[in-house]
């Protein structure tokens, strides 16, 4: 009997415990969320704000300033730089999308020579920062002519993004029985037949999240981009945003409020895909 | 429909040989299912005849083309995978009309042969779900129909019932074979089960290590092994093994004696199954009786005989008791001699009740194991 109570209270304990550490640690990674909100939605040059991130005047004018920013020729520059950054991103994604799925195909499905060789040698892309390669990238570009344009920029963002699709889309394919490619290769398929019509629809939740990654990381990218984008109307989000934390002056305000706007694409393209992130489309296909 | 034929299959993976000359003749209409041990290759033949594995040498008929090194798609065949592999993106209507809509069916022609098949196979109701959406036992059968939706000229069924339960094996069990007569189709099986392979098939093929070992009527294989191997593999439980010697018109071993007209001599396995014993007072096997299972309409008595064990079927209302010591006969009929090479000893063509005075003489049945 006493030895069920005190189980009992251990467990209320744990349930405690658990809990303030929870909201502890919700506490911590919202914190500074709240404070870019409360900051983007406050009044003022530099805005001041107390422990608590509330503004002292709700005001748009940073989200405004930073959102209707012309140029003196009264061209819509953020609008430009938004088009920029959607451009680039979703190119990536394409490309990385494009090149990674047959790739990953036939290193899900087939041996050949070197196919060791290839997976170590991707897998060894990713273990160097892209700024390890910002200077032979940047020789690269010059010389082939791609510095301060878009398309460069996604050449670049492809290199680290198409291996790691790879990786992801390989393991989404091992996954996939290959009784299926069979059967409709039975059925009458071409083994491309089978590819296109059972694996790629079976796939389609880890392209969606390979996409999604690929272009996470390209909206996201701010080094490179710096680097090798020099025109303001070829400007991506995040260098447009940094600009306004420069050596001279500090615009928190106009920071905050750029910084929500670039979020907001992102969370966006997450609601969308949503419904292809949640799994189990492959539920009931094999043995189940 | 049509006829299969198979000559000098060989198919390895890497190093090892997984098909060593394989011969097979399945005719136009038969069901021919395939047993074997894990391993063997049935499995594997399956694939090749399916053209999913392509041989290392032999040819692959079908309906007299030669067919060895043509691909999946242009073999006409239908096989119904272990898994089921039902697509897991498409309705089971759409699973159904699958290979129909490859091959570009007439849009009305494909609705009816969906209709028949969801009739013969009551599917009607769950043609608009998804897979997931289906019981072990619907999904078996959407993977049937897929097969028999587009009137291959051979079914492959690769173990098919082995993911369901006891009660609905035997249900589709029945319903295979009513397929089989109904639809008049050329059928290649693969099981381990043994009594999928003895109530389904026309013709029975054992194989093992990669090669056949026996084929025949399921009653021919089961009544006359011709190797050990195959003795001991088919009927359940297992035909039970005693070494023993054959000498003077009697075979003799330890905790048995028993006539045995077999003329040969030296050392034997003798084989008896559990089902060829009963209860005599004078018979010639001692049976130690150690665990007893009572079925109700029969009783295994599973015991030592000679130090070997040895299980007898008894009729449902003798009930031994561990510990018991049992006196079985068996008839000379029922008796499977096998030489130390494991091939079957000519008993019963052997009239003669009085000793062996020829040379001993070895009829060796399993010539066809290559």
């Amino acid at each position: 009997m006493s030895h069920h109570e005190s189980h009992e209270r251990v467990s209320v304990l744990q349930s405690v415990l658990s809990h303030a550490l929870l909201i502890g640690a919700v506490i911590f990674a919202l914190y500074p969320i709240l404070w870019v909100v409360a900051l983007a939605f406050s009044a003022g040059e530099s805005p001041e704000l107390g422990p608590v991130p509330v503004p002292d005047q709700f005001s748009m004018e940073h989200v405004e300033a930073v959102a209707m920013r012309r140029t003196d020729d009264g061209t819509w520059i953020f609008a430009l730089q938004l088009g920029n950054s959607l451009l680039i991103s979703i190119a990536t994604a394409l490309f990385a999308v494009a090149i990674a799925t047959p790739a990953a195909y036939a290193l899900s499905r087939f041996t050949f020579v070197g196919k060791k060789l290839t997976l170590g040698a991707m897998l060894a892309t990713q273990m160097f920062p892209g700024v390890a390669a910002a200077i032979p990238l940047y020789l690269l570009m010059d010389a082939l002519g791609l510095i301060d344009t878009r398309s460069g920029l996604v050449l670049v963002y492809a290199t680290s993004a198409v291996p790691f699709a790879i990786f992801q889309l390989r393991s989404a394919f091992d996954a996939i029985p290959k009784d299926l490619e069979e059967a409709a290769m039975v059925d009458g398929a071409t083994r491309f037949g089978a590819f296109r019509r059972v694996v790629l629809p079976t796939v389609r939740p880890s392209l969606a999240i390979t996409f999604l990654f690929a272009f996470m990381t390209a909206w996201n990218e701010f080094i490179l981009a710096a680097t090798f984008l020099n025109r303001e109307e070829n400007y991506t989000l995040p260098v447009v945003l940094q600009r306004y934390v420069g050596e001279h002056a500090a615009q928190w305000g106009h920071f905050a409020a750029g910084a929500i706007l670039v979020s907001v694409p992102v969370m966006a393209l997450f609601y969308w895909l949503q419904r292809n992130l949640v799994g189990g489309l492959t539920a009931g296909g094999v043995k189940g | 429909m049509a006829e299969l034929g198979l000559s000098g299959i060989r198919k390895g993976f890497g190093d090892t040989l997984i098909l060593k000359g394989v011969d097979l003749h399945v005719a136009d209409g038969q069901l021919v299912v395939l047993v074997g041990p894990s391993g063997c290759g049935k499995s594997t033949l399956l694939r090749t005849i399916a053209g999913l594995e392509l041989p290392d040498q032999g040819t692959i008929r079908i309906a007299g083309k030669d067919l060895t090194k043509a691909p999946p798609k242009d073999r006409d065949i239908g096989m119904v995978f272990q898994s089921y592999a039902l697509y897991p993106h498409l309705t089971v209507r759409d699973n159904l009309a699958f290979g129909l809509n490859l091959r570009k069916t007439d849009p009305s022609i494909v609705a009816k042969r969906i209709d028949e098949v969801a009739k013969m196979l009551g599917l009607g109701h769950l043609l608009d779900r998804f897979p997931r959406q289906l019981s072990g036992g619907q999904r078996q059968r959407v993977a049937m129909g897929r097969a028999i939706a587009r009137r291959p000229s051979i079914f492959l069924f690769d173990e098919p019932l082995s993911n369901l339960d006891a009660a609905l094996r035997a249900e589709v069990r029945v319903e295979i074979k009513r397929l089989h007569a109904e639809l008049a189709a050329t059928m290649v099986y693969v099981t381990h089960d043994q009594v999928e392979a003895m109530t389904l098939a026309d013709k029975l093929v054992v194989l093992n290590g990669g090669l056949v070992e026996q084929e025949g009527t399921p009653l021919e294989v089961y009544e006359r092994p011709k190797t050990k191997f195959v003795a001991g593999f088919l009927g359940s439980p297992a035909m039970n093994f005693l070494e023993g010697e054959v000498e003077g018109g009697r075979v003799r071993g330890e905790g048995f004696d028993l006539p045995a007209r077999a003329r040969t001599s030296g050392k034997v396995s003798v084989g008896i199954r559990p089902h060829d014993v009963y209860l005599a007072p004078e018979g010639g096997l001692t049976l130690d009786v150690e665990v007893v299972e009572a079925m109700g309409f029969e009783t295994y008595a599973h015991g030592k005989l000679g130090g070997v064990k040895f299980v007898a079927r008894l009729e449902g209302d003798h009930r031994p008791k561990p510990g018991e010591r049992l006196r079985l006969d068996v008839a000379a009929r029922h008796l499977h001699l096998f030489g130390p090479d494991g091939a079957r000893l000519a008993v019963e063509d052997v009239a003669s009740e009085g000793p062996a005075d020829g040379p001993a003489e070895k009829k060796l049945q399993a010539t066809e194991v290559s």
